[in-house]
């Protein structure tokens, strides 16, 4: 479990992280989600014990990692921002390394780097000095460090930043691989990221936890959740048609879309299909929307909605 | 402990993985010959010694040892390699002495390869072993305590040019302390406890000290407490300042 109080870090009048306070369980896969400079990388230095709180308190399966750092960093796997390693060693080297100083017994050393090797794809450059190797597979060296010991607590910043798509999907898989019994923290500023990995969101911007939910309730909290879009011939009489229904609170035309938006939960759609085989419209394309991330992220960060 | 271990053989690893192992060897090795055959007259002089060699000693780390320590923590520090070392649960000061010690002997091998130097001079002459022994061993403490100097200083700055100059500069004093040039600074206002206790501060006091063939053991002790002064300060710098 991680549990943070009051969390807080100035670098002089600059407050980097305010007053953040929450609380991870086993389990959760949790993404921090904000501009950047939100504050996502150094609350993720906090915890695992690289920055010192300005005020407040970060505790990690009950150990405080200002108190206790040494106990508290051995139960923390961490991908620092850009997945920094020695470039001059090979991969087999730098896990190794990794892998004695995360005090994994030394007859396991050479198992859990061989291991980590193979979970990761990593075994046709397991010689070759890293400073050699691509972006996608630097990234890839930084997840195999964080991982070799098998940590309960995960924390990667940007883990998929700079990977190719097929790239990304292999490493959001690892991510949901592991998810079942850990706690996995990762920041992101890619939207799609959050919905496809993670069971918790966490947006985070100024310093300030702005909102705290699933994915879901995020996406719902979108103007567009259960809105229906059409792509209809003239469409400006059947928008004056369809605003003139109960079910309806707007229509709006937007490059030859129509949207609809809903005046009450349930039966929009319903309502709007009965009309169009009613009226004989001819109708090209129609969708019942979930939201769009995009525009409830746009709008927390940019203080129109609160948490 | 395992944890400054670690460090130290990944550091001594990292070495010879790129050439600055072998730039500063053979550097090391090409400008002790230089200093010993041409400026110190190893063979005109006529005596069976080691003393030409060592004498320039000194002058060589002041430049050499700053190099090998600048990219100690600079370097760690510009590439963010130290958020992942200063992650990994081992103590700052196991990686502190790890890194050190990796220099360390580093230096000590520069050291041994100039063995046929000594080799030469007992198939010249009889030379007094035991004196260059010691020497040696005098020689190795000294470009510690540069060493040691020099590492504090790359934690402070991510800038490698920085931290070779600052490195240099407070070397160059620690050397000199014992010289007119310094001891003029303080000669005439501060009393004579204070200028006993810079002179005292000297490398090269001690130095000369330990080449007379006696390893006495204030010299020891003086270089060790220079030594640790520095990794402790090296170790406060890094607990303060670790981000940027």
């Amino acid at each position: 479990m991680i549990e943070t109080k009051s969390l807080c870090k100035h670098y002089g009048s600059f407050t980097a992280v305010d007053n953040l306070s929450f609380c991870v369980e086993a389990g959760t896969v949790l993404g921090f989600l904000g501009p950047n400079g939100a504050g996502k990388s150094t609350t993720m230095k906090m915890l695992t014990g690289f920055l010192t709180p300005s005020a407040g308190s970060a505790l990690v399966n009950g150990v405080d990692v200002s108190e206790d750092s040494l106990a508290a960093r051995m139960q923390i796997g961490y991908l620092p921002e850009g997945a920094p390693s020695y470039g001059e060693m090979t991969v087999q080297q730098f896990l190794s390394f990794v892998a004695r100083a995360r005090l994994i017994e030394k007859a396991r050393v050479v198992d859990s780097v061989n291991e980590v090797i193979e979970r990761l794809n990593l075994s046709g450059v397991k010689h070759q000095a890293i400073e050699t190797l691509s972006k996608g597979f630097k990234r890839r060296v930084g997840l195999a460090q964080a991982i070799i010991h098998d940590p309960q607590i995960l924390i990667l910043d940007e883990p998929t930043d700079g990977l190719d798509p097929n790239q990304k999907r292999e490493v959001r898989h690892l991510i949901r691989d592991m998810a079942r019994d850990k706690i996995i923290v990762i920041s992101t500023h890619i939207l799609e990221e959050v919905e496809a990995v993670c069971n918790r969101v966490m947006i985070i911007a100024q310093g300030k936890l702005l909102a705290d939910d699933t994915p879901h309730g995020l996406i719902a909290r979108s103007r567009y959740n259960n809105s229906v879009s059409l792509v209809v011939e003239a469409a400006e009489k059947v928008a004056s048609v369809l605003s003139e229904l109960p079910e309806v609170a707007k229509a709006e035309l937007n490059e030859g879309e129509l949207t609809l938006f809903p005046s009450q939960k349930q039966g929009l759609f319903e309502a709007v299909t009965t009309a169009i085989s009613e009226h004989q419209w001819d109708v090209s394309a129609l969708r019942l929307e979930a939201g769009r991330l995009d525009e409830v992220f746009r709008n927390i960060t940019r203080g129109e909605i609160s948490a | 402990m395992n944890g400054a271990v670690n460090v130290m053989r990944r550091e001594l690893a990292g070495y010879f993985a790129t050439p600055v192992a072998y730039v500063f060897l053979i550097i090391f090795l090409v400008m002790t010959g230089i200093f010993t055959f041409y400026l110190g007259n190893f063979y005109t002089r006529g005596f069976a010694d080691l003393d030409p060699f060592f004498r320039f000693h000194p002058w060589l780390y002041l430049f050499l040892v700053p190099a090998i320590a600048m990219r100690l923590w600079s370097e760690e520090r510009r590439l963010g390699t130290i958020e992942l070392l200063l992650t990994l649960p081992l103590t700052t000061s196991g990686a502190v002495v790890g890194k050190f010690l990796a220099a360390w002997l580093f230096i000590g091998l520069a050291l041994v390869l100039t063995v046929p130097m000594w080799i030469t001079v007992n198939y010249l002459g009889s030379p007094d072993n035991g004196v260059i022994f010691a020497t040696y061993i005098g020689s190795w403490l000294m470009a510690g305590g540069f060493l040691a100097i020099g590492s504090c200083m790359s934690a402070l700055t991510r800038n490698q040019v920085v931290a070779f100059i600052l490195s240099v500069v407070v070397c160059f004093l620690f050397l000199l302390s014992g010289l007119p040039m310094v001891m003029n600074l303080f000669n005439g206002w501060a009393p004579q406890i204070v200028l006993d206790g810079v002179a005292s501060l000297s490398f090269l006091k001690h130095f000369a000290d330990i080449e007379k063939g006696v390893i006495d053991l204030r010299d020891l002790i003086y270089f060790v407490l220079m030594i640790g002064f520095w990794l402790i300060a090296n170790v406060v710098i890094l607990d303060m300042k670790k981000a940027d």
